[in-house]
């Protein structure tokens, strides 16, 4: 009597389970589609044209198969645009002063970031929506005409000047304009929010009571700041790290727009090189050596991350 | 300073206002070195308020606060020498058992040696020592709150605050470490002060129990008196299953019962929900037609098919259920008044429940020592 109804109730299990799959490929497999064509087969493109060389022709780069005969093809991979990169001073100097900037603003982010996400994180909660908003805020303009806004305030005759000279604190401008100094201002400036978000996401779960638990066993308040909040922001930290430093690296407005004509930042490079030289073997093999670097954080933080959710479960 | 201020935990009119709401409300209390006092009442009764200021995350607003003869009136939470152990056990989720427990010590100027001799004694006494590594997420229940209550009493604190300390843990885990916790404090000699809305848990803790309502104090004493002498209504009620009848002072009280109670000091009362006058072995001053309270446990009502021979203290009705515990059966008895009464019976025997099944008409009788009156 029992065995049928048994039997009956698992396919319909199987046929559920069927189902839940069907469904979550559905889930899966959209995203997973989008990345392949828009991400990888662009990537592969890429690839291929930064083994070719650059020809005066449309499009500007030699293929790399070529039929030379009756069913003969010919291979030609060229190996020639990567020795450039590394034979040439001007690519390695770049990408490491994009890095050493990158580095530089995002650190400067974090340090602004982290305090202004704890209070926030520590603030009423009522009053936590309209701090996150003044955050976000900024992205309701364009990012085009806040970057051109800078050049008004750090120009030799813009805002900033003006004011010290009328205030009589200086006598002769102080040059911003086109420094390093004005790409960090730009880019701390239009990353901030970046750092802080994922700060603030982090920082809001803690539990209070770890830091009175603190508190209790003799910690002052900025030890338990060092030996409990700090370690458990990591994943916060890191998270917000890579989202500002990733695209700094390769910014091309900013340094563009406010940065200076003779140091260039590894985004200016690359769109000269495509735009201005036309070679666009010498730019895919940039984007592809940049793109192999900026691979390396994310990987860390793709183990970092998984051992943390490990350690939720 | 008075003198008289020998005892090792005193609070003086402490009172806690948020706001409008007064959480504690000019509580006084002495407790002595080496007591487990429980603070026991219902949520929002101000109990937790009251640990969260002797642990000093709450500032009070009137009174005064002495461990040891040191007033803690501005003493920040991490200078108290008192620890406390959070409902949440609040263990570090980042540090494994070993270095939860040497937290506290890191902050003492301690040598790496004191503290691992230090740690490593206080995992054997809560049998941790096998799981010092791990982490918390890595323990059960009963491991963290071993953890937690290590951490805390590594400190060797003057004084150890449990916040529910049996809260998070299953029925038969809580039994079994109510006892240990008891084994550790006896060993340890640590004076504890457990919050808790478990009756069970304040009794089996508890050396004392101070009952809390609306931020006060109504009732210090031992378990048993707080549970056979409850000095007010509220408590009678809170505490323990009880019958409460409201019963003026009766004024035919020499002629019902002469012999039986010794005048001077018994009390003769009249309840409109009972047929019988009540006789109660216990003196009160009160009004003539002043409304007081009679408190009556089930297990000291005798149930019987036969009519009682007593005159006074007695009832009769029907059961209208009988829960089966087990080890104890209760009755809900409906009097002829209307009244449902609660009567419990020991399962001596296998069949004694057996005679007064549903819709059983019963006597039930009481001694005069049985029932409490008051007039609060």
């Amino acid at each position: 009597m029992r065995l049928p109804a048994r039997s009956g109730s698992l396919a319909q299990i199987r046929r559920r389970l069927a189902r839940a799959a069907s469904g979550r490929a559905v889930v899966v497999g959209i995203p997973l589609l989008w990345l392949l064509l828009f991400f990888l087969v662009p990537f592969l493109i890429v690839l291929k044209i930064s083994f070719s060389t650059a020809l005066l022709a449309m499009p500007p780069y030699a293929p790399l198969l070529e039929w030379v005969g009756h069913h003969i093809a010919a291979l030609r991979v060229h190996l020639s645009n990567y020795q450039l990169l590394w034979s040439d001073p001007l690519y390695l100097d770049s990408l490491l002063y994009s890095v050493r900037v990158a580095a530089g603003s995002t650190l400067c982010c974090l340090l602004l970031g982290y305090p202004m996400a704890l209070a926030i994180a520590r603030a009423a909660p009522a009053r936590r929506p309209l701090l996150l908003m003044l955050v976000i805020l900024p992205f309701w303009t364009s990012f085009l005409l806040r970057v051109y806004a800078w050049i008004g305030l750090l120009k030799d005759d813009g805002v900033i000047n003006n004011v010290l000279r009328s205030l009589h604190l200086i006598h002769q401008p102080i040059v911003m304009i086109n420094t390093t100094f004005a790409i960090y201002v730009g880019i701390v400036y239009s990353y901030l929010p970046f750092m802080v978000l994922p700060l603030y996401a982090n920082l809001e779960k803690h539990d209070g009571a770890l830091l009175e638990a603190a508190a209790d066993l003799g910690a002052h308040p900025w030890r338990a700041f060092w030996r409990v909040t700090m370690p458990l922001s990591l994943p916060g930290v890191m998270a917000g790290f890579l989202l500002v430093f990733i695209p700094a690296v390769g910014e091309y407005v900013i340094p563009s727009l406010l940065g200076p004509a003779n140091q260039l930042m590894i985004g200016r490079v690359l769109s000269t090189e495509f735009f201005e030289n036309r070679d666009w073997p010498v730019a895919s093999a940039v984007a592809i050596v940049l793109l192999l670097l900026l691979l390396a954080p994310i990987v860390i933080f793709q183990r970092y991350h998984n051992r943390e959710l490990e350690a939720e479960r | 300073m008075p003198a008289s201020s020998t005892a090792y935990l005193q609070l003086e009119g402490l009172s806690k206002r948020f706001g409008q709401f007064l959480a504690v409300n000019n509580v006084s209390l002495c407790v002595e070195r080496g007591e487990i006092f429980c603070l026991l009442g219902a949520s929002g009764s101000g109990k937790t308020t009251l640990l969260r200021l002797l642990a000093g995350f709450e500032t009070p607003s009137a009174g005064r606060l002495l461990l040891d003869g040191e007033d803690l009136a501005g003493v920040p939470p991490y200078r108290r020498p008192l620890n406390m152990m959070f409902q949440s056990y609040a263990l570090f989720p980042h540090l494994n058992a070993e270095r939860n427990i040497a937290f506290g010590l890191e902050q003492e100027r301690l040598s790496k040696r004191q503290i691992a001799q230090r740690v490593d004694e206080i995992l054997e006494v809560v049998k941790m020592a096998p799981y010092r590594a791990r982490k918390p997420h890595q323990l059960s229940g009963g491991q963290r709150q071993r953890v937690a209550l290590a951490r805390a009493l590594v400190k060797r604190p003057k004084l150890l605050l449990l916040d529910e300390p049996l809260g998070a843990l299953d029925r038969k885990l809580r039994e079994h470490t109510q006892f240990e916790l008891l084994n550790i404090q006896q060993q340890l000699g640590v004076t504890f002060i457990v919050v808790t809305h478990d009756q069970e848990e304040a009794m089996t803790l508890a050396t004392r129990i101070g009952v809390m309502d609306r931020g006060e104090i109504v009732q210090i004493g031992t378990p048993r008196e707080i549970y056979e002498f409850p000095a007010t209504r509220f408590v009678a009620d809170f505490i323990g299953s009880v019958n409460l009848f409201d019963a003026r002072l009766s004024t035919a009280s020499v002629s019902v019962a002469p012999a039986a109670v010794d005048a001077a000091r018994g009390t003769c009362l009249h309840s409109p929900e009972l047929p019988a006058p009540l006789l109660v072995d216990q003196s009160i001053e009160a009004a003539a037609d002043a409304a007081l309270w009679v408190a009556l446990r089930p297990e000291k009502i005798a149930l019987s098919r036969q009519p009682p021979a007593q005159q006074h203290n007695w009832a009769r009705g029907t059961v209208r259920e009988v829960a089966y515990l087990g080890d104890l059966s209760v009755f809900l008895v409906r009097l002829e008044s209307g009244r449902e009464l609660r009567a419990s019976l020991t399962n001596s025997s296998r069949e004694c429940a057996e005679q007064f099944a549903r819709d059983t008409p019963v006597y039930l009788s009481w001694d005069s020592t049985s029932a409490i009156v008051g007039s609060s």
